[in-house]
């Protein structure tokens, strides 16, 4: 199964501040790991939200919202996108993290939706325009 | 945290740890068996210590230790009893004196490559394919033997009979558990990749509904090959597999139809394509041809593979260079089935002529007698160059041949469409 594990944000990720060197280390120690034991399929870092935009729907309106945004604890600050056996075995993984922030900070770990979770709602006009879209995607 | 969660925690700590621990402990003690022993020594103890200590910050350490401690204790019982029978104690005494200095001395050693010393060993050449695949699932995979025989649609007594086997060759070998180098490496890499490709074809020969450890086989052996990947970044023909696995892999959902039936690749619902795993398979197959491996079976499979993935629909699709990698492919990986694919491209990259052309030579040669896909080929290449008289005459045949029900009745359909 497919998760994407969130690391979350915290008052020092969203004021930019730079992991020290020795977590640097630390975090390449723990991505190579998760390498070799051939679980890692993509992660990345995010920048502060304070770079980022929110677009609010209402019905048909669109509002364009500057960051940051207040509600620290919900926001993300990095991902890692892992192929595991089960949740137990993602949660063991998530366990050996290095703290990545230097005070309290939190790791979330959510299963992917699969193509056939959906089966029951996808008509054929939506699987089509999907891959479409996926197609448009894929050369990125 | 409950009693059977802390257990639960343990047990996947040490599903986890399991392949590297065995790995350690059979460069020590030169023995499977002994190593999966002790390693399971070792579990019991945890399962014992941890409820009450907590789990230890490195449990792949600790139970190293534990595990490495218990085979010397083992290695001074050996000592003890070698000297009760004076007349072979001497030699055995010193040989016993000897491995536990030397385990000692390895207490500190760097666990690195012993993962892939394991790999190597268990894919051996010395051993059959089956038995290969059967105790790699089993040690790196960390499968059982029951979940082993399912995959493999087999009894579990011969799959446990074939494991038995496999370690017992080994043994007599007297196997080092160490990464092969040099001359020797490339050989033995054929043997580990040839295991990799045969699980992950094991699992996506699996159709709907079976069990779903069949499946699961396919995720198993993108796994190993993704280990083996990070291990060896230097060795193209690993990049090669990887791709066309995860390539392969992405069109699992588009395969099968409603019905269970297979669906052919041009007639793939490529919406339901896996593009995370297109996008790793591209990747993986850009670094094994930087790697100068561009040549090798597993990249041209690869590449192959690669041009459907490209193609947005099956129009789109690139023939000519699928024809031109077939060419190059039966070079390194002569085989009739790649001749006969070969013809196909041929024919769709430069008409059914082409494919007509190159179908003569195949068919003279005695290997694909009486194989449907032969009169199959060439059906399709009369009936796009308009000759359905003849068509249908091989249409007639193939559907004679095959003893898939579904495929008999797409042929004859095919024939009927030719008219009388």
């Amino acid at each position: 199964m497919r998760v994407m594990v969130f690391v979350k944000a915290t008052k020092d990720s969203e004021e930019g501040v730079m992991p020290s060197s020795a977590l640097l280390e630390e975090m390449g120690r723990y991505n190579e790991e998760l390498v070799n034991a051939g679980i890692m399929l993509a992660g990345d870092g995010l920048k502060p939200s304070s770079q980022g935009k929110r677009v609010a729907f209402d019905g048909p309106g669109r509002a364009v919202i500057d960051g940051p945004f207040a509600e620290t604890r919900e926001l993300v600050a990095g991902y890692w996108l892992w192929e595991v056996k089960d949740m137990a075995e993602a949660v063991e993984w998530v366990k050996r993290c290095p703290n990545p922030m230097p005070g309290p900070s939190e790791i979330e770990i959510r299963p992917v939706y699969e193509l056939s979770d959906f089966e029951e709602i996808m008509t054929p006009d939506a699987e089509a325009i999907h891959g479409r879209v996926q197609d448009k995607t894929k050369n990125k | 945290m409950a009693a059977s969660e802390t257990h639960k925690a343990i047990e996947t700590v040490f599903r986890i740890e399991r392949a590297r621990l065995v790995a350690g402990l059979a460069r020590l003690v030169r023995d499977i068996d002994q190593a999966e022993e002790l390693a399971q020594d070792a579990l019991v103890t945890a399962l014992g210590e941890w409820p009450k200590t907590g789990i230890p910050d490195n449990p792949g350490a600790w139970l190293m230790a534990t595990a490495r401690r218990r085979a010397i204790d083992g290695f001074r019982r050996d000592r003890m009893l070698a000297r009760k029978h004076a007349e072979i104690g001497r030699d055995l005494e010193e040989r016993a004196g000897e491995t536990a200095d030397a385990i000692e001395t390895a207490l500190d050693d760097d666990l690195g490559d012993e993962l892939l010393g394991l790999i190597f060993a268990a894919c051996h050449p010395i051993v059959s394919p089956e038995a290969r695949a059967a105790i790699t699932l089993r040690l790196i995979g960390g499968l059982t033997t029951d979940e082993i025989a399912r995959a493999f649609l087999s009894k579990e007594a011969t799959i446990a009979q074939r494991i038995v086997r496999a370690k017992k060759t080994l043994r007599t070998a007297g196997l080092t558990f160490a990464v092969p180098r040099g001359e020797d490496r490339r050989d033995r890499l054929a043997s580990v990749l040839e295991v990799i490709y045969l699980i992950f074809n094991e699992g996506y020969a699996a159709t709907a509904g079976e069990d779903l450890i069949r499946p699961a086989l396919c995720a198993e052996a993108r796994r190993l090959g993704r280990i083996l990947a990070a291990a060896l970044p230097e060795e193209p023909e690993v990049f090669g597999l990887v791709s066309l696995m995860e390539i392969q892999a992405s069109r699992l959902a588009a395969r099968t139809g409603p019905d269970g039936a297979l669906v052919p690749l041009t007639e793939q619902n490529r919406a339901h394509w896996d593009r995370l795993l297109i996008r790793r398979g591209l990747a993986a197959l850009d670094r094994a041809e930087a790697l100068g491996g561009a040549a090798g079976p597993y990249a041209l499979q690869a590449a192959l593979a690669a041009c459907h993935a490209r193609a947005r629909a099956a129009e789109d699709t690139d023939w000519k260079k699928i024809a031109a990698l077939y060419d190059t492919l039966r070079e390194v990986m002569p085989s009739p089935v790649v001749d006969l694919n070969r013809a196909v491209a041929h024919s769709m990259a430069f008409g059914p002529e082409a494919g007509l052309a190159l179908l003569g030579e195949i068919e003279r040669a005695p290997a694909l007698n009486g194989y449907a896909p032969l009169p199959a080929a060439r059906g399709d290449f009369l009936f796009r160059a308009g000759r359905l008289a003849e068509a249908r005459d091989q249409f007639g045949r193939a559907a004679a041949l095959t003893r898939n029900a579904r495929e008999k009745a797409f042929l004859l359909q095919r024939a009927t469409a030719c008219g009388r």
